[in-house]
């Protein structure tokens, strides 16, 4: 059987897209449906499962199976479909508000069961569908319809939450880079387990300009650290370097450390907390912040485990059998009296 | 006076038949009440009589020890005909302290047979069962026949061979009550022994010593004549055919997995533990030799969505709970029921609000049931009547969520959950299939799929499940173009889809039975029940009619839709009576849908109706 052979169209859908114009949203399903294209994989195999706010329209613009389910429990639902049909490609599209305020329980649970979820948290760092409430990953002191005097909640840094949360698979990208997108989306897509990625998502009517400092022609140099395996962790064209001071890490000038200090970039280190020390790096993306791949690693997944019980049970005691199991509690006969003559 | 039993002489016991003997174990709720009343009841299943059991314990798992709250009890009754309820006065009671004596002698009958255990009742048990005198000497147990057994002792002394030590050795001691009730009421000792062999097979110590306890307290019986008489209940002459004894949740997860193989879907079950719901999780977890899955959701939400994701993906889809996890799943219901997916939620009630009454039953989520979610989504509920009733409508309720692609509700309470009774196995193999098509090509012109294009007889949409090729389509919680299934506004639409989703449920009315009536056609008076008040009205009416009386009864398995002919068979009774573990909510439908004045009769203490408090209300009305 030959791959079948598909063009970014393939994956439309003939409804209307309503995001705003301009919105991030946009160039992230655009980089979607392409890196889908690209793999050659029938479409029917893909599901796309969102909850509720903008970024879950998306399921609607995918032509795969999709549902736009229930603000914040998308992750539970594709819990549902992951687990009884591991041979799908099962997509979870959500948002700041949906992810990690309301969905922030099955978020977790979901990462730390290692299904084989691909989960797409748009961060935009405000609420849009409901026009313009500060969301768990908007800064502190951000004036907003609901925080007139300054918001008071201290943020989510969401990739140090996947982390915390055991995920085995944990990215950052931006929506405006989108080959930087689709490679992300390609590790992902061939990580064996759940896949959590951030992606900065630009609101331009109720948060404009949030990321900046990383889009931004003059911002970008100073700020964008790019995160790549095996390679010492530079940027700002080599002037800064990041290494590793009583186990936190710190942006340093190149020049005034040894090169052999440099942080080296291994996203397959069992332990998370070199992971975890990265994403300390920025809090919002106000300063350098790193983009890539934070941590890889392989851990059971939670359907082959599930779909393996099964297979020793069966094999262990035989294919279930109806009338043995309403039997197994013990039994006992009453017979018909006329055949006894009695 | 107590009958000091250790140094009498072994006679020969009188022996008397009783067509019913009602038993209660009562002790701390570390004293293996439960697991005495349970082995009790097999081995009088396994002897033959027709049985009901009602299962009452405490909240807390280890509430502090000889503390009235901490009382744990069984009820079983034994009878040589078709019993239908665990009885309402115990003829003999079995006391393990002060605190369980306090608590249930005043239930038990007037000269009933009482067996207490009278090292419990030293100084400080007495105090803390509120005791200012012993009551095994100060006359309050003049009036019962009372057998006082030093059981500490004797245990003790059963068990000092069979390798367990310190405190694990007075943990035998509800086996050497048990063997003196085997003693008591004939009954045969294999089944206990076989089963301490088979569950303690890991610690043959423990088996040793319950069996040698058990032992000890049948020998004690026969070789002491520790009670003047004992009972001869003969077998029931039941319906010829095979047996088990099944409790509601049991019956349930069989249900569901028989369900699975009639309609060739696997069966996945998300849930998150709740009392008294986590025994279907349990007990559908052990069986995955049957393709089944269990997940053990974060949440009640993601127990109810992860069911919902297993619908989509074509499973047979069940979620579990009891009253407070339904309301956390109600909004994903309703997706459900928006989305026309095949759900089947099990409620098994407790008492309520709240936090309630988490381990005693109660009817008081009916109205919850049918009302109990946003926007307009009324889903068919069906409701339980017995323990063993549980299998056949857990099948039925999945035949209605595969056949209308609509969520079910599924009803059972504690009573049924916990409670058992004899139950004759089906055929397995004449059980009616439950037919499942997947949508495999596309229905609309130019290979379009339209999935919200509707079955002409049923209303059903077509299931077209992922990896199906060219059937790719969206589906959720914004309202549908009818036919298309595109999200839309337009106000004609949503009137046209909210009329056509009731449309769909409503007529599942006419492929439901039609409801009958038992008893006396004739009679004035009609009782109406729905659940586990099954099988109080039926003893009731029973007593009624021996009492020269008419009375005729009824029960409702299917709340919405209600069956077709219940109008017109409400209207032929001048009277009717609705008793209900609640305040009045099946009364309060039923007058609504046929502007009755149904009469109530309504508990909710926390315990099943006793049969002759029914008894008492009919007699009352038809007087």
């Amino acid at each position: 059987m030959t791959a079948p052979t598909y063009t970014r169209a393939d994956f439309q859908t003939d409804q209307e897209v309503r995001w705003c114009p301009g919105c991030g949203d946009y160039t992230i399903l655009a980089s979607v449906q392409q890196f889908l294209a690209g793999l050659g994989r029938p479409r029917e195999e893909f599901v796309f499962v969102s909850g509720i706010g903008c970024a879950s329209r998306f399921p609607y613009y995918m032509n795969t199976y999709g549902m736009h389910s229930i603000h914040g429990r998308a992750p539970a639902i594709a819990s549902g479909i992951a687990t009884t049909r591991p041979e799908l490609s099962v997509w979870v599209i959500t948002g700041d508000g949906d992810g990690l305020s309301i969905g922030g329980n099955h978020l977790i649970h979901a990462l730390r069961r290692n299904i084989n979820l691909k989960i797409l948290l748009f961060n935009n760092q405000i609420y849009g569908l409901t026009k313009g409430q500060y969301s768990p990953t908007s800064e502190l002191g951000k004036q907003t319809k609901s925080t007139p005097y300054g918001s008071i909640d201290y943020p989510f840094n969401p990739v140090s939450l996947a982390l915390g949360a055991e995920a085995s698979f944990v990215a950052r990208t931006l929506d405006m880079d989108r080959t930087h997108t689709e490679g992300i989306l390609r590790a992902a897509y061939e990580h064996e387990g759940s896949a959590f990625i951030e992606i900065y998502q630009n609101c331009n009517v109720f948060n404009d300009k949030a990321f900046i400092q990383l889009t931004g022609k003059e911002e970008r140099v100073h700020n964008r650290i790019d995160l790549e395996p095996d390679k010492p962790i530079v940027f700002n064209e080599g002037a800064k370097a990041v290494v590793l001071r009583n186990g936190q890490a710190t942006v340093v000038d190149s020049s005034s450390v040894d090169p052999a200090a440099i942080l080296v970039h291994d996203p397959t280190r069992p332990d998370p907390s070199i992971a975890f020390a990265l994403s300390r790096l920025s809090h919002g993306p106000y300063g350098p912040t790193p983009l890539g791949i934070f941590r890889s690693v392989r851990r059971p997944t939670y359907e082959s485990q599930m779909t393996a019980q099964i297979e020793t049970a069966r094999e262990k005691l035989g294919e279930g059998d109806l009338s043995k199991l309403i039997a197994s509690h013990g039994t006992w006969t009453v017979k018909d009296p006329s055949k006894n003559g009695g | 006076m107590a009958e000091q039993i250790a140094t009498a002489k072994p006679v020969t016991a009188n022996t008397e038949a009783f067509d019913k003997v009602v038993i209660r174990f009562a002790g701390d709720s570390g004293d293996g009440m439960q697991v005495a009343g349970s082995r009790f009841t097999d081995a009088s299943a396994l002897f033959g009589n027709d049985l009901a059991t009602l299962p009452s314990f405490p909240a807390e798992i280890r509430a502090p020890a000889g503390t009235l709250p901490g009382v744990s009890s069984f009820q079983v009754q034994i009878a040589d005909f078709d019993i239908l309820t665990a009885g309402d006065q115990p003829d003999c009671l079995v006391a393990m302290n002060p605190a369980a004596l306090r608590k249930n002698l005043m239930d038990l009958r007037q000269g009933g047979t009482l067996i207490v255990n009278t090292d419990a009742f030293d100084e400080r048990n007495l105090a803390k069962a509120g005791y200012k005198t012993n009551p095994i000497e100060d006359g309050t147990l003049d009036g019962y026949r009372v057998i006082a057994v030093p059981m500490d002792e004797l245990t003790k002394e059963a068990v000092k061979d069979s390798g367990v030590s310190g405190r694990s050795v007075l943990r035998s001691k509800n086996f050497l009550a048990l063997g003196l009730l085997a003693w008591l009421f004939h009954r045969p000792t294999e089944p206990t022994i076989d089963w301490a062999r088979k569950k303690f097979a890991k610690t043959p110590e423990v088996a040793a010593a319950n069996i040698a306890a058990f032992q000890a307290g049948y020998t004690l019986g026969e070789a002491t004549e520790a009670a003047r008489t004992t009972f001869v209940v003969k077998p029931a002459a039941l319906e010829p055919g095979t047996y088990t004894n099944i409790n509601g949740n049991s019956a349930l997860a069989w249900g569901l997995i028989t369900a699975s193989r009639l309609s060739g879907l696997p069966l996945f079950y998300g849930s998150y533990p709740i009392t008294p719901a986590s025994d279907i999780l349990h007990e559908l977890a052990r069986h995955k030799n049957f393709g089944v899955r269990t997940f053990q959701a974060e949440d009640e939400i993601a127990g109810v969505g992860s069911a919902i994701g297993a619908a989509f993906a074509g499973n047979l889809a069940v979620t579990g709970s009891s009253g407070p996890g339904i309301a956390l799943k109600s909004e994903s219901i309703s997706l459900a029921f928006m989305m026309e997916l095949p759900l089947i939620v099990i409620n098994v009630q407790r008492g309520g609000p709240s936090t309630g009454l988490p381990t005693k039953p109660e009817q008081s989520d009916l109205l919850f049931s049918l009302y109990g979610r946003h926007g307009e989504s009324p889903i068919p509920v069906i409701a339980a009547a017995s323990p063993s009733d549980a299998f056949g409508m857990a099948i039925e309720a999945a035949r209605l969520a595969l056949k209308y692609m609509t969520p079910v509700l599924l009803l059972s309470d504690n009573q049924i959950a916990n409670g058992s009774e004899p139950w004759k196995l089906p055929d397995v193999t004449s059980l009616e299939p439950i037919p499942v098509e997947f949508a495999r090509y596309p229905n609309g012109p130019d290979g379009v799929f339209l999935p919200y294009m509707r079955d002409v007889d049923t209303f059903a949409r077509p299931w077209a499940i992922p990896g199906t090729p060219g059937l790719e389509h969206r589906i959720g919680g914004l309202e549908k173009e009818a036919i298309t299934g595109n999200v839309s506004y337009e106000p004609a639409n949503h009137q046209l889809m909210t009329d056509t989703r009731a449309w769909k449920v409503a007529n599942i009315a006419n492929d439901i039975p039609r409801i009958e009536v038992n008893g006396d056609i004739d009679a004035e008076i009609l009782v109406l029940g729905w659940g586990s008040t099954y099988g109080s009205i039926r003893a009731a009416a029973r007593r009624v009619r021996l009492g020269g009386r008419k009375v005729a009864t009824t029960h409702l398995r299917y709340l919405n839709p209600l069956p077709t002919n219940l109008g017109e068979v409400l209207n032929s009774y001048k009277q009717i009576l609705i008793p209900e573990l609640n305040t009045g909510q099946l009364r309060r439908v039923i007058r609504s849908e046929f502007l009755l004045d149904v009469k109530g009769l309504n508990k909710v203490a926390g315990e099943p109706f006793k049969v002759a408090e029914i008894e008492e209300k009919i007699l009352e009305m038809i007087k």
